[in-house]
């Protein structure tokens, strides 16, 4: 049985610029599906079609159960989408906000307004709810923007980069957030640039660049991809290098590296913490004195890296501010090109 | 985010209701987005505002400068009561006119800010977000034409009818107004950002509403202008408000060229607005359906 969130050979193109080259998804229900990838890689794209707001070129795809292409309307009722900009209008109160969405998701005003005390509540925007929207902070118009995404408690939702442009302390408030709504069942596509975030939040994550996916597995098997767990060890002092390197060889499943200009040594391996404790023993014993020993496992940051050739963070990786001149800025520009590619 | 815990585990997953009937759904929709735009306005005052000084301006600097000097056929030469009968018809149009900067501007910048993506993967009517910004721009209109009325009748402009023609003149222009509101929605929805619209928006209302029979009669016109003034969708309502109002001095409105809109303006006026909201709003909505911001 195909999965809440399910998707074959999409393809959409502008122009000459292949957004979407042949994406398959297959999100069963109640699960996360982390989608990676850099700026431009289709994933505000393929957000786009899944949610009903553009048609591919070809492919097919269903939400919920439902035809996305022949009933739009009924994926609607299904759906939550909360995107890369707070939409929110910034003139309502939070509280107009959510009535607004309320009754444009067909339910009666007062259903729409008891509803929206309780999102008001739930995200701790009770205090602020007949401010402006344009009196939050970054963070408050993402739970704002958040909140108009869960009115109907939908079955599936989609977060396009949802902590884009916020500051940790956000971002981590946000996270909390989104793993409550997991845990109660919502099936989750998630797309972010955060490799830390994919791996955080999703059970599942795809790799995606120039419009395909070219990677996808749990968290643990993209890493195991990349090569396993590699040792590093730091010695105290130069002399001691050839010495470390002789003892290393014996423990190494590979070809190692020696950094002579930073004392440390590198090799892959096998066999976990309990090698880890042989290695201490035997350096030891030659009298090799440490700085530092680590065993390291890949990060996803590193099968970002070899799976794509280049880092998956970019320029407005900088831009922490979470409001107005971040939209305004490069975050602003950077999502534009993906909403346009 | 404490407060989330509770709440999420015990929530079952409820769908939006399903929809009601198609007519009743638009018209709810409608009215929901026309009062947030109201709520917009009453909370950005100065656009309402700067909305207002210019046609004040126009009826002063218009009445002022140019009222001594311009000859209206059938009235005593440089009489300035004339001028300005003539005048406020054309003024009030024209400011009806300037509604479709204001949508234009408005449905751009929800573009740009990502709420026509909210609006569009919401269970809603498709036509109800261009509907309910352009009967919210409706009412701003009405509120502008009654500050002018008030400004008209302070200059010394007079109406010469009933209660209900002139009632049915203010009509006409609001109808013209709210056509014209359409054509901003399609101008919103085809530009890159709020300010392209803004004068996406204004800059062919000037041609249009200067070639026409609102400032100056058209007689003082080459023949070839003659003939587009009176064919002017604009000019009709023009001519239809100065005869439902009575500022018909010396039995203008009367055709120069025999065009037929201005031997039965007031018809001709509802005909043009019908024929462009039927076209803006048929083109405007299908853009809506497929607009990426």
């Amino acid at each position: 049985m195909p999965g809440a969130i399910y998707a074959e050979g999409l393809v959409k193109t502008f122009g000459e610029v292949r957004a979407l080259d042949g994406v398959d998804l297959d999100v069963p229900e109640g699960t996360v599906l982390g989608m990676l990838g850099p700026n431009g890689a289709g994933k505000t794209t393929a957000v786009r079609v899944l949610t009903t707001l553009l048609r591919p070129d070809r492919g097919t795809a269903r939400v919920a159960g439902i035809d996305v292409l022949a009933h739009p309307d009924a994926v609607r009722r299904s759906i939550g989408l909360s995107g890369q900009f707070a939409a929110v209008d910034e003139y309502l109160t939070g509280r107009e906000n959510l009535v607004m969405v309320g009754q444009l998701y067909q339910m009666s005003g007062r259903d729409a307004k008891r509803r929206a005390a309780e999102l008001l509540e739930r995200f701790n925007l009770a205090d602020a709810a007949d401010r402006t929207a344009k009196t939050y902070s970054g963070g408050m118009r993402r739970r704002l923007d958040l909140a108009a995404a869960l009115v109907v408690s939908p079955p599936v939702m989609f977060m396009d980069e949802p902590t884009t442009g916020l500051d940790p302390r956000n971002r981590q408030a946000l996270w909390d957030v989104i793993q409550e709504l997991v845990a109660g069942g919502t099936t989750l596509l998630l797309t972010t640039q955060y490799l830390e975030e994919a791996d955080r939040l999703a059970h599942d994550i795809c790799v995606v660049d120039h419009g395909k996916v070219i990677a996808r597995g749990t968290a643990d098997q993209l890493k195991a991809r990349t090569g396993g767990e590699r040792v590093e060890v730091v010695v105290h002092a130069p002399e001691h290098l050839t010495v470390a390197d002789e003892v290393l060889r014996t423990f190494a499943k590979g070809e190692g590296t020696v950094e002579p200009h930073t004392r440390k040594l590198t090799i892959p391996v096998a066999g976990g913490a309990k090698l880890l404790a042989e290695v201490i023993r035997e350096l030891d014993t030659r009298g090799v004195e440490i700085d530092d020993i680590g065993l390291r496992r890949p990060t996803l940051d590193d099968v970002f890296i070899s799976l794509t050739g280049h880092t998956a963070e970019t320029a407005d990786e900088n831009d922490t501010d979470g409001n107005g001149s971040g939209a305004a800025g490069t975050g602003g520009e950077t999502s534009r090109t993906a909403g346009v590619k | 985010m404490t407060a989330v815990s509770e709440a999420a585990g015990s929530e079952t997953h409820l769908r939006s209701p399903r929809p009601r009937g198609g007519l009743g759904r638009s018209v709810r929709d409608s009215l929901v987005v026309a009062k947030r735009n109201l709520i917009r306005m009453l909370r950005i005052p100065e656009v309402v505002i700067f909305g207002l000084i210019q046609p004040i301006m126009f009826v002063v600097l218009f009445t002022y400068v140019f009222g001594g000097s311009i000859n209206i056929p059938g009235a005593p030469s440089g009489d300035a009561r004339a001028y300005r009968e003539f005048l406020m018809a054309g003024i009030f149009a024209q400011t009806v006119t300037f509604a479709t900067a204001g949508a234009g501007a408005g449905i751009a910048d929800d573009m740009h800010k990502g709420l026509i993506d909210r609006f569009r993967s919401l269970p809603m009517s498709r036509g109800a977000v261009l509907t309910g910004r352009t009967l919210a721009d409706l009412v701003q209109t009405a509120l502008t034409l009654v500050v002018l009325a008030v400004v008209a009748l302070l200059i010394g402009w007079r109406s010469h009818e009933n209660i209900a023609k002139v009632l049915g003149g203010f009509a006409l222009l609001l109808l013209l107004g709210y056509a014209f509101s359409w054509i901003g929605a399609l101008i919103g929805l085809s530009v890159r950002t709020p300010e392209a619209a803004t004068s996406g928006g204004l800059i062919w209302l000037f041609p249009l509403t200067f070639i026409s029979n609102a400032f100056v009669p058209v007689n003082g016109m080459p023949a070839f202008l003659q003939h587009i003034a009176e064919w002017n969708p604009f000019s009709a309502t023009v001519a239809g408000a100065r005869q439902l109002f009575g500022n018909t001095i010396g039995g203008v409105p009367r055709s120069v060229t025999g065009a037929w809109p201005m031997e039965h303006p007031v018809l001709a006026s509802v005909l043009w607005s019908v024929l462009i909201i039927a076209v803006f709003r048929t083109l405007a909505v299908r853009k809506y359906r497929s607009a990426t911001a």
